[in-house]
């Protein structure tokens, strides 16, 4: 199972990179395995400010639809396009050109705070 | 999740071997996918794939009045039915609704063989055996049995060079069925399937269904877990039992009219007799979907003015087809074939075309 030592995960299987107040936000390998074949990645809060927990979009695999959640507060700057028009990218490649959005976070210390690698390991055992 | 005891099919070990995911599935541990759900549900629309489902109970019905309870119990007519000849059938539950769907095989006039859901097994079984006030005999045989579905285009010339028997598979008739023996193992071999694809469904002895299961897979044959499966039905429009079918929809709602024969009497003969003169309330219709969007079970389904006319049972992505499809019950003023309804999903009601289930080109 890939965990990059790097990012920090939620219980829901999402994972955080933060680049100064900007997260990149994603799903995790293990999300993406049990979900399987990923058909349609819908994010339409664009532009709005969200709380931790709410939820930003949803994603879709051929059997199952899952919503996607906020690792923290902040403001929704950006929803990968590459992804809305590939959808498999989020299988072939979770934490790269898989990436679903990009935030400006409201408390960068609250990134912190989330499940470090080996954590969310554990998490998922 | 809780820590239920799971049974296992024969062929565990394979699905172990193969690194199949495993999920829980009417109480048995199950494969739901190895290489993945999409290639595997290509793989049996455009050559042969395998599908362990020895979950499936088979009872034997035997004696001078086996087809008497057969007929009382079902709704097709089993008295059509020849030696060596299968036929689809359900079981009225007394209160219009379905006990079970069900495929009953005549090996002979005194001989028959009732093939139910594993999720229904103990229900079945206690139903049947309420209902026998002809005394036939009756054997649950789902232990003895391990069941493999050999689906697809190039399934007859997958089995063929392992099977010898009183017919030729190639020469078998869609549900009809032959016995003989798949790489020296006993086998019923059943030209049925549950994918629309064609093949062959084999009955074995538990014991001995791994050589067989490793003979197909040397013939390079696509193993296929539940998923493929449920996609594949869907596309082909057939039923899944607690889905689109339960203990409290008739058979004529859910589009087995085909199936209900008034020629004898039966379990709800007259209930069903009477919706078919008034009409049923509920249709069930499939659903085609263009935009982004899958209806899943238990979206409700809207009219152009957001009144909800009805309720999604069943919803994929049609691999086959690209888009959204899905089965609903829809209030029978608005089930026009070739109408527009709207699915709630989440937050948008996306247009979907009413269309017959069955949504593979002819």
């Amino acid at each position: 199972m890939n965990i990059p030592a790097e990012l920090r995960y939620t219980k829901e299987h999402e994972w955080v990179r933060l680049e100064g107040d900007v997260a990149t936000i994603g799903i995790t390998d293990f999300a993406q395995g049990e979900l399987g074949d990923i058909v349609f990645v819908e994010v339409d809060t664009e532009g709005e400010s969200l709380d931790a927990e709410e939820v930003f979009g949803s994603v879709e695999a051929v059997k199952t639809v899952s919503d996607l959640f906020m690792p923290c507060a902040g403001e929704v700057l950006e929803f990968n396009s590459a992804v809305e028009d590939d959808p498999a990218l989020v299988n072939s490649d979770p934490y790269g050109a898989g990436w679903l959005i990009k935030v400006k976070v409201s408390d960068p210390a609250a990134v912190e705070a989330l499940l470090d690698a080996a954590a969310y390991g554990a998490h998922i055992g | 999740m809780e820590t239920t005891e799971l049974k296992s099919t024969p062929l565990l070990a394979e699905h172990q071997a193969l690194g199949a995911k495993m999920v829980p599935f009417a109480g048995y541990h199950m494969p739901v996918s190895y290489a993945g759900l999409t290639e595997e549900h290509h793989s049996v629309r455009n050559r042969v794939g395998m599908f362990d489902v020895s979950h499936m109970g088979e009872f034997m019905v035997k004696g001078p009045e086996a087809l008497d309870l057969i007929q009382w119990i079902t709704t097709n007519d089993a008295s059509k039915l020849v030696d060596g000849q299968v036929q689809y059938s359900c079981m009225p539950n007394g209160e219009g609704g379905i006990v079970d769907d069900l495929l009953v095989y005549r090996f002979n006039a005194e001989s028959f063989m009732l093939v139910v859901n594993a999720s229904n097994l103990e229900k079945d079984w206690n139903w049947i055996q309420g209902q026998n006030r002809f005394n036939a005999t009756l054997e649950d045989r789902s232990e003895a049995f391990a069941l493999i579905a050999v689906q697809g285009p190039e399934a007859t010339a997958a089995v063929a060079p392992h099977f010898q028997g009183a017919a030729a598979p190639g020469d078998l008739k869609y549900y009809t069925f032959t016995e003989g023996t798949f790489a020296g193992v006993p086998t019923v071999l059943s030209a049925t399937g549950y994918t629309g694809a064609g093949g062959f469904e084999l009955y074995l002895p538990a014991e001995q269904a791994s050589g067989v299961w490793k003979a197909l897979l040397e013939g390079g044959v696509t193993p296929c877990g539940l998923g493929a499966r449920d996609t594949l039905r869907l596309e082909a429009g057939f039923c899944l039992y607690g889905n689109d079918i339960d203990d409290s929809t008739s058979p004529l709602a859910a589009g087995l009219g085909w199936i209900t024969k008034f020629t004898k009497d039966f379990v709800d003969r007259d209930r069903f007799e009477a919706e078919k003169a008034n009409g049923s309330t509920t249709v069930l219709r499939g659903l085609v979907i263009t935009e982004r969007g899958i209806p899943r079970q238990g979206y409700d389904v809207e009219d152009a003015n957001g009144q909800v006319i009805g309720r999604v049972t069943s919803g994929t992505m049609s691999p086959t087809l690209g888009h959204a499809i899905g089965l609903a019950y829809l209030a029978a003023e608005n089930a026009q074939l070739g109408g527009t309804v709207f699915v709630r999903i989440r937050n948008k009601a996306l247009p979907a075309q009413v269309v017959r289930p069955g949504f593979l080109p002819r």
